[in-house]
């Protein structure tokens, strides 16, 4: 099968899939869609990070849980109608989700540029324990943070409103969320044929080579890491609002590990990968996590056998290799 | 000093007690080949990597057309055109040979961040890299991944994203190594022909291709520069011989 029939296939079934729910009526189904679809906006947005630069970033719960608490500060302020800060200049919170999506992608951005500038100085396992670093000091942070439920979380009473859409509809939300996946997948699928996609391609590759042309694979990557960190923290911020809840499981290192074995079970550096293994992932735990408890290590299972048997993931396993393209 | 396109002054690295370069004093000429050759442990890639800013000096400076590039990281002196070449081969090996020659371009040209438009798409990019595959022979194989090249077609590869950069001059490092009777032949006919464009310091230990190359030779040992000359000169130099080709040859 040819990786273009496979991603279109796929693209099908997420929109089948749902509406196949919302006509018999399965309402879950579609939140369990939505699920899968959000997590892999967010680790499509490692996935340039990690797939492109070869960053592996154990911290990418960092940006999710920005994304999320942006959601929920703002959303908190508004349904308590107290605004955020008063002096300067008054901030009211707001329950619209433009408004929040962009805080989301520029907070997360912003963070993503301080992490990036101080772990890409490192390499390898270094770089690996310094991003978990930061996320676990973020993790910690929130949980001392009382002024926004600090241990317990955020409860946001009702979902954030898009101008002409009724997002309590879970079909509606659903909509949304894979509209924005599917932008992520255009600009994705374009920046990795672009000028920015061949320079960090080749700093992954051979750091020298990108020296030598007169490119600096330091400044690349650190684009590419504040880019992927905004897109996760765009994903947190539909996660929170998925749930209606933020809490400082966003910002835990489980988050972070899983965001690295979705892209490892679809497939590094591919396209769709991090969409193929959010929906696996979530399947699994939806098939398995209601047959029995410890359903995570069948999923170990699966890890182990696609990092052994299958290196280029599901994709791989069924497209065949990478095919460098013109 | 425009006769001079690059320069080293008294360039001295020292590492604890060992003095890798021992105040080297060298020249690039526009149009010739400089090559420098010298005994292993001589402190070569040491220099190589002074001229090319991945090593910074104790002592001294290095000029590129005119302008000391000595505080300047490699991007920087590459920008500022100097290519370089490299005794290993550093290539994008799972991208194709056309990607890597648009690095190369891209990096001369520059706008390597645009995130939307295609890089292959782009006219411009494509073609100077197409010329410069041509000019290395390399152009039929332009879809091929790098990695599937020989080791001979990587050199050539190499050679090739340098002229992409339009360089003021090049540095190659053991561009012959590993390299057999013919592919060492081809190169060389290739290099002599690509002086003309930008001029070459050479760090070579084959002594055909050096001495069939060179417009003048450096002779390195123990971190200083015992003779400069014509290859005549140098073959006639008794310390050289001493020193280094050994009175045997």
């Amino acid at each position: 099968m040819s990786e273009r029939m496979f991603n279109s296939a796929l693209l099908l079934a997420l929109i089948a899939w749902p509406l196949w729910a919302w006509a018999v009526d399965e309402p879950f189904m579609i939140t369990l869609a939505t699920k899968a679809v959000i997590l892999g906006l967010a680790a499509l947005g490692l996935n340039i990070a990690l797939g492109l630069g070869g960053l592996v970033s154990l911290g990418h719960a960092a940006f999710f849980g920005i994304g999320g608490y942006a959601m929920g500060i703002l959303a908190s302020h508004a349904q308590s109608f107290q605004p955020l800060m008063q002096s300067p200049v008054v901030i009211e919170g707001t329950k619209s989700m433009p408004v929040i999506w962009g805080v989301a992608l520029v907070t997360a951005a912003l963070a993503a540029l301080a992490i990036g500038a101080l772990s890409l100085r490192t390499t390898g396992v270094y770089f690996i324990m310094i991003t978990l670093a930061f996320a676990q000091m973020l993790y910690y942070f929130t949980i001392s943070w009382g002024a926004y439920g600090g241990e317990d979380g955020l409860s946001i009473y009702v979902r954030n409103g898009f101008p002409g859409l009724n997002t309590l509809d879970p079909i509606q939300f659903y909509a949304l969320c894979l509209a924005l996946l599917l932008a992520a997948l255009l600009f994705a699928h374009r920046l990795s044929r672009a000028p920015f996609g061949l320079a960090l391609n080749a700093a992954r590759q051979s750091p020298d080579r990108v020296e030598t042309v007169g490119l600096t694979p330091y400044r690349l990557r650190l684009v590419a890491f504040v880019v992927s960190g905004a897109i996760t923290g765009l994903a947190g911020a539909l996660y929170a609002d998925l749930n209606r809840f933020v809490s400082p499981a966003m910002f835990s290192w489980q988050l972070s590990g899983e965001l690295i074995v979705l892209i490892i079970l679809g497939g590094t550096a591919r396209l769709f990968g991090p969409v193929v293994g959010a929906i696996l992932f979530v399947g699994l735990e939806h098939l398995l996590g209601g047959v029995f408890d410890h359903w995570l290590a069948a999923l170990g299972f699966i890890l182990l056998g696609v990092v052994l048997f299958a290196r280029g993931g599901v994709i791989g396993a069924l497209c065949g290799r990478a095919r460098a393209h013109d | 000093m425009t006769d001079r396109v690059l320069q080293t002054v008294n360039l001295t690295k020292r590492f604890g007690a060992l003095v890798a370069s021992r105040s080297v004093s060298l020249d690039l000429r526009p149009g010739e080949i400089h090559a420098l050759i010298g005994p292993n442990g001589a402190g070569k890639s040491t220099l190589i990597g002074q001229i090319a800013g991945a090593i910074r000096p104790d002592e001294g400076q290095v000029w590129l057309d005119g302008r000391d590039v000595t505080d300047l990281g490699r991007a920087a002196r590459a920008r500022a055109g100097l290519a370089r070449t490299f005794q290993i081969s550093a290539l994008a090996l799972d991208d194709t040979v056309l990607q890597n020659a648009v690095l190369g371009a891209l990096g001369h040209r520059g706008g390597a961040y645009a995130m939307w438009r295609s890089v292959l798409g782009d006219g411009a990019l494509r073609r100077q890299a197409e010329v410069a595959l041509d000019r290395v022979g390399l152009l039929p194989a332009a879809a091929t991944r790098a990695a599937e090249l020989s080791h001979g077609e990587r050199r050539l590869l190499e050679v090739a994203v340098a002229l992409t950069q339009a360089p003021k001059a090049c540095l190659m490092d053991e561009p012959m190594a590993g390299l057999g009777g013919e592919g060492s032949k081809a190169l060389t006919a290739l290099l002599a022909d690509l002086k003309a464009d930008a001029p070459i310091l050479l760090v070579e230990h084959d002594m055909d291709a050096v001495f069939a190359l060179a417009d003048r030779v450096s002779v390195l040992v123990l971190g200083e520069v015992i003779a400069t000359g014509t290859v005549a000169e140098i073959r006639a130099n008794s310390d050289v011989r001493a020193a280094y080709l050994g009175d045997a040859s």
